[in-house]
């Protein structure tokens, strides 16, 4: 690692006071993909700004309608979360997935959807979901948010305080691990819920998450694997790499919204 | 105390210092003024050095020392030496072109060591690489095989015409083409053994140390054979003698051969420390080890079976193209030659046998042994040609094989390539197999899964190995240059605990425990009275550590030959001290015993009085109670087998899942049935990775794409099944145990199974053989392509 400042503000006020005072400062919430780039030193940044001595980012609210996630909630409290379990299942299930048993201990959903990796799974969560993103200046919806790999709709000082879920009638989460890393080689989440069915795919795409509008619009008329028989994925902008090439990909994005749709009933 | 001897699953007593955090590690070592290294690597794979500026870096905060390779030139040091030459079909010796232990002239592939940094941390060091400025000018690189052996590819040697190491062959080539002239049917394959990253769990690590005062030189490395490393960097590299260098290798986290070898970071230290007086310590990070640690494996192979009409095995010739890397490591060459082609009867009574093998200087990482070495190369061939062969004749796999087997009253068994088999019975491991993996009832199963929408395959291999490593003199006459005999120094202390000094080395393989075992029951006393010493050149005897699973079979023996020393040595003090004559005590239980009575005297008397003969027989015996007794086996140990893996293929995504895995080996005497049946379930796990996980990755500019765990798939628990491990054994005839040896077993017997058992999965898709991994792409591909054809059907 090069050397930095490294500061534990207790507010998101602070926090966003030193980011703003400082362009080349860096929030840190798990710092399960920070550090190691520090260490690699493919990142170089002047401060450290760790929102873990942040309390007010912690937790999980449901209200009638919404589950509410802070962004500092680890992905094992979201999965081990009973309130979640019982609102969107789904979403328990795919932090439960996330990773190993120390990541998921330390990385949040506020780290996961600000750093935006194509291959994350929280992005399929958040769009398929039709979440909304809160941060200190603004509220985001899901399709705004997620603008291209490793890069999304937050200005250098806008902190991710918490993301809002409606709660969806049905969803499901089904994942194709990479083999190596078990990070999402193909992920796809699909919902029907308040704002019509929405499927999301994570893991494939070049430029990271995104919609698969033919199979919404197949679901929405018929909610059901069968529906997506002949739906297809286009291989223009998928990943292709040494473990599948784009026309793999875009057979399993198919393969796995199939699974997910029966798993979510 | 339980039953402690030879057959007790006694828990392995070095496990509770390693699983709590305990163990001593090289990188746990620290030295008063220890100084850190970081060293700067070649970021292509083949290229000119111009010119390394090294200024900054020197005059940056912390920095001690900066050395680049013609620094060491100046120094008139040696090169990392290659300890065996193999011969050419003309008998000239190999190409050898020289491998400096940091690059001169020119780096040949990526992370080839160029230059290295001393500060007083290793932030500083790695602050001031950064300011090293390296000018390359980029040449094109060979990476693979292919691209190492077309028409005016890029010389990696530029004395090294055609990137050609050597061109070796065996056998008798004419009784071969005899053989396929009046064959009935050939059974053909061409297959490539995939290119492997060992990745064990502890990175290497060196430390060196020199003493201005006494002129000697200390290095902790993370090694398999500290005095094997001594002897190589002292004499070869640095000239420095025996008696000024000590090396130590501490515990040690996993080998499986990548650890074998003298590297160049080991030079680097010692030699550093030398120079600026001062301790030096270095640490790969991960992606060094991929990029710097030996990789295993990458043949690529053609090979054909002469079969008669009864489906008999006539001949098999065997061509085979090896990949070295870039430069020659310790014991590259043996590995495609020694090691490969003379297993090539595998259990089969081929008459006749021809194997010709051309290795290759390529831009990769150095390929050396690993976990098997040349042995997995060879029944993966053997066992898939001979899949092949059932195909062509109609014939079942399982019948195929019996019909060719060296019956069990064969042996001793002359193979035509070399070995001679002491013992084994392929019918027992086989049917023992059959029977633990229901091979009878899989049909049902087969057709059960089909309802669940899976394709269910089963595969099997019977292989057998060579280990036991090795006759001196044999291994000699093969171009070894080393002698690997084994020793042991057995100390019975005064009070008659027993410290045992042993030339192999333990990094995983739980030798603490098996060879206490051994020892209390040679000398029938309780475990915890004996203490098994290794890994350190200051208090061991001169042995040449652990690889080729040669740890019980040969030190082990040695530890049988010294005990016998010690306990003939022991009945002349106690006839001295029973007033009996010696030819009249027996050992037995702990005690020299006066035959047909109760006098007695027990080995801590007995010890006792040899270390203070007052009453003692001085002028026909020395005092003390210690012997060393070398062992150069016979022959090689023989273990073979039998394992049988069922697969189930999902065919919506390719995904295998290995759902039954069973094996059961001939190892020959266990000592511990435990310790034996982890370390076959280890050598499977890694066998299964080689068959369904993992491979090493280069683009055609020689750029490491699996260079990290992110892309580099080593097994994980759930992608195992449970492995069920039997043994039915033959003894070997040769040595004092009648052991054979267990590391590697598991890793030789088991790819050729799995892939086997994916070949039968995908039998309807017209697939006969597939390369390593079997990954879900690769199978989809298959099944996609085929679909069509199959929906027609
Ligand atoms: C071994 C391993 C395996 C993994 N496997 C998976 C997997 O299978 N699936 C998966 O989805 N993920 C996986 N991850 C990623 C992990 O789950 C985390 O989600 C991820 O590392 C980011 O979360 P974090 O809290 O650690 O963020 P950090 O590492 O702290 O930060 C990541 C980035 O986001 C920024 N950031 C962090 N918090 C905020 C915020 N509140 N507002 C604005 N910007 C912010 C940081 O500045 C940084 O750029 C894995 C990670 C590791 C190390």
């Amino acid at each position: 690692m090069y050397d930095f400042a490294y500061h534990r503000p207790s507010s998101v006020a602070d926090a966003v006071k030193l980011l703003a005072s400082d362009p080349d400062a860096k929030v840190m919430s798990g710092g399960m993909t920070l550090i190691p780039t520090l260490k690699q030193r493919l990142a170089k940044p002047s401060a450290i700004v760790d929102l873990s001595g942040i309390k007010d980012l912690v937790g999980i609210s449901v209200s009638g309608s919404a589950v509410t996630i802070k962004a500092m909630t680890t992905h094992a409290a979201v999965a081990a979360s009973a309130e979640v379990k019982k609102a969107i299942p789904a979403l328990a299930a795919m932090a439960e997935h996330i990773g190993d048993a120390q990541v998921r201990n330390r990385g949040t959903i506020g780290g996961s959807i600000a750093n935006h990796d194509p291959a994350a799974d929280y992005p399929g969560a958040v769009l398929a979901l039709g979440a909304t993103v809160h941060t200190n200046k603004r509220k985001i919806a899901a399709d705004d948010f997620f603008t291209g790999m490793f890069s999304t709709a937050l200005a250098p000082d806008e902190i991710v305080t918490a993301v809002e879920f409606p709660i969806p009638e049905k969803a499901a989460y089904v994942k194709f691990p990479n083999p190596a890393s078990r990070y999402a080689m193909v992920g796809v989440f699909v919902a029907k819920g308040p704002a019509g069915v929405r499927v999301a795919v994570t893991g494939a795409g070049a430029n990271g998450v995104f919609r698969h509008t033919a199979m919404e619009e197949a679901l929405a008329k018929n909610w059901s694997p069968d529906a997506l028989h002949d739906v297809g994925t286009a291989e223009e902008g998928l990943n292709g790499d040494i473990h599948a090439s784009k026309e793999y990909r875009a057979h399993l994005v198919g393969v796995m919204a199939k699974r997910a749709v029966a798993k979510a009933g | 105390m339980g039953f402690e001897g030879i057959g007790a699953a006694v828990r392995r007593r070095e496990d509770l210092r390693f699983i709590s955090g305990r163990g001593n590690y090289t990188d746990d070592i620290n030295r008063p003024g220890q100084l850190h290294a970081v060293i700067i690597r070649s970021p292509h794979a083949h290229a000119r050095i111009k010119g390394i500026d090294a200024a900054a870096a020197k005059a940056a905060p912390g920095v001690v020392a900066v050395f680049v390779g013609e620094d060491m030139a100046a120094d008139n040091l040696g090169g990392l030496p290659c300890g065996w030459q193999v011969k050419n079909k003309d008998g000239s010796p190999m190409a050898e072109p020289p491998h400096p232990v940091l690059a001169v002239g020119k780096v040949r592939h990526v992370g080839d060591p160029v230059a290295v940094v001393i500060a007083e941390s290793k932030g500083a060091a790695r602050d001031a690489a950064e300011l090293v400025s390296v000018d390359y000018e980029v040449l094109p690189a060979a990476p693979t095989l292919e691209a190492a052996q077309k028409p005016g590819a890029p010389l990696v040697h530029d004395g090294v015409a055609g990137n050609i190491c050597y061109d070796w062959h065996l056998g008798d080539k004419d009784a071969v083409d005899a053989a396929f002239a009046k064959a009935h049917k050939v059974g053909r394959l061409e297959l490539v053994n995939n290119r492997l990253i060992p990745n064990a769990m502890e990175p290497r690590a060196a430390v060196g140390e020199f003493d201005p005062a006494s002129g000697d030189y200390t290095l902790y490395t993370t090694s398999q054979n500290p005095h094997v490393i001594r002897l190589l960097m002292g004499a070869f590299v640095l000239h420095i003698p025996e008696h000024k260098l000590r090396v130590v290798a501490p515990d040690v986290g996993g080998g499986f051969g990548s650890k074998i070898y003298h590297y160049a970071e080991e030079a680097i230290v010692t030699w550093a420390a030398g120079k600026v007086k001062r301790p030096v310590k270095w640490t790969a990070e991960r992606t060094e080890s991929f990029m710097s640690d030996a990789h295993g494996r990458d043949h690529i192979t053609v090979a054909e079976m002469a079969m008669d009409k009864d489906g008999k095995f006539l001949a098999l010739r065997v061509h085979t193209q090896a990949n070295m890397g870039a430069y020659l490591s310790t014991f590259a060459p043996c590995v495609p030659t020694y090691l490969y082609a003379t297993l090539l009867a595998g259990v089969y009574t081929t008459p006749a046998i021809y194997a010709e093998v051309k290795a290759v200087f390529t831009n990769s990482v150095p390929v050396d042994a690993y976990r098997g070495a040349g042995r997995p190369e060879a029944s993966f061939l053997l066992e898939r040609l001979v899949d092949i062969c059932a195909l062509e004749m109609g014939l079942d796999r399982v019948e195929i094989r019996r019909r060719n087997f060296i019956p069990a009253s064969a042996f001793p068994y002359q193979t035509p390539v070399a070995l001679q088999y002491d013992s084994g019975d392929y019918n027992a491991t086989l049917e023992a197999c059959l029977k633990a993996a229901d091979w009878a009832g899989f049909e049902a199963r087969r057709a059960e899964a089909k309802k669940r929408g899976k394709l269910r395959g089963i595969g099997i291999s019977t292989y057998i190995e060579a280990c036991g490593i090795a006759p001196s003199a044999v291994v000699g006459s093969l171009g070894a240059r080393a002698g690997l005999y084994e020793v042991a120094n057995i100390r019975v202390n005064p009070t008659g605990s027993i410290t045992v000094f042993t030339g192999t080395h333990s990094h995983g393989q739980g030798h603490e425990t098996t060879f206490a075992q051994l020892i209390a029951d040679q000398f029938g006393v309780p475990m915890s009275q004996v203490e098994i010493v290794h890994g350190d050149t200051a208090k061991i005897p001169f042995g040449m550590g652990t690889y080729g699973s040669r740890s019980i079979a040969v030190g082990g023996s040695a530890m049988v030959k010294a005990a016998e020393k010690i306990i003939a040595k022991g009945k002349r003090i106690a006839a001295h001290l029973l007033e009996a004559s010696a030819d009249d005590i027996e050992f037995k239980d702990g005690k020299f015993q006066v035959a047909g009575t109760d006098r007695a005297k027990a080995l801590a008397e007995v010890s006792l009085a040899a270390y203070v003969p007052h009453n003692y027989p001085i002028e026909e015996l020395e005092p003390g109670l210690e012997e060393t007794a070398f062992y150069d086996p016979k022959n090689f140990t023989y273990p073979g087998g039998c394992h049988i893996c069922e697969v189930e293929i999902d065919p919506d995504t390719g995904v295998v899942q290995v759902v039954n895995f069973c094996a059961v080996d001939d190892v020959g005497r266990v000592i511990n049935p435990m310790i034996v049946e982890g370390q076959i379930q280890g050598g499977v796990a890694q066998g299964i990775g080689q068959a369904l996980l993992e491979t090493c990755v280069y683009d055609e500019n020689g750029q490491l794409l699996s260079g990290s765990m992110m892309d580099y798939t080593m097994p994980r628990a759930d992608d195992l099944p449970n492995i069920k491990v039997g043994t039915a054994i033959t003894l070997c005839t040769h040595n004092p145990l009648g052991v054979k040896g267990c590391g590697e077993v598991g890793a030789i017997g088991s790819p050729p199974a799995v892939i086997g058992a994916v070949v039968d999965a995908l039998k309807d898709y017209g697939v006969r053989h597939l390369d390593m991994p079997a990954t879900p792409h690769k199978l989809w591909q298959i099944i996609n392509a085929n679909r069509p054809r199959m929906a027609a059907e």
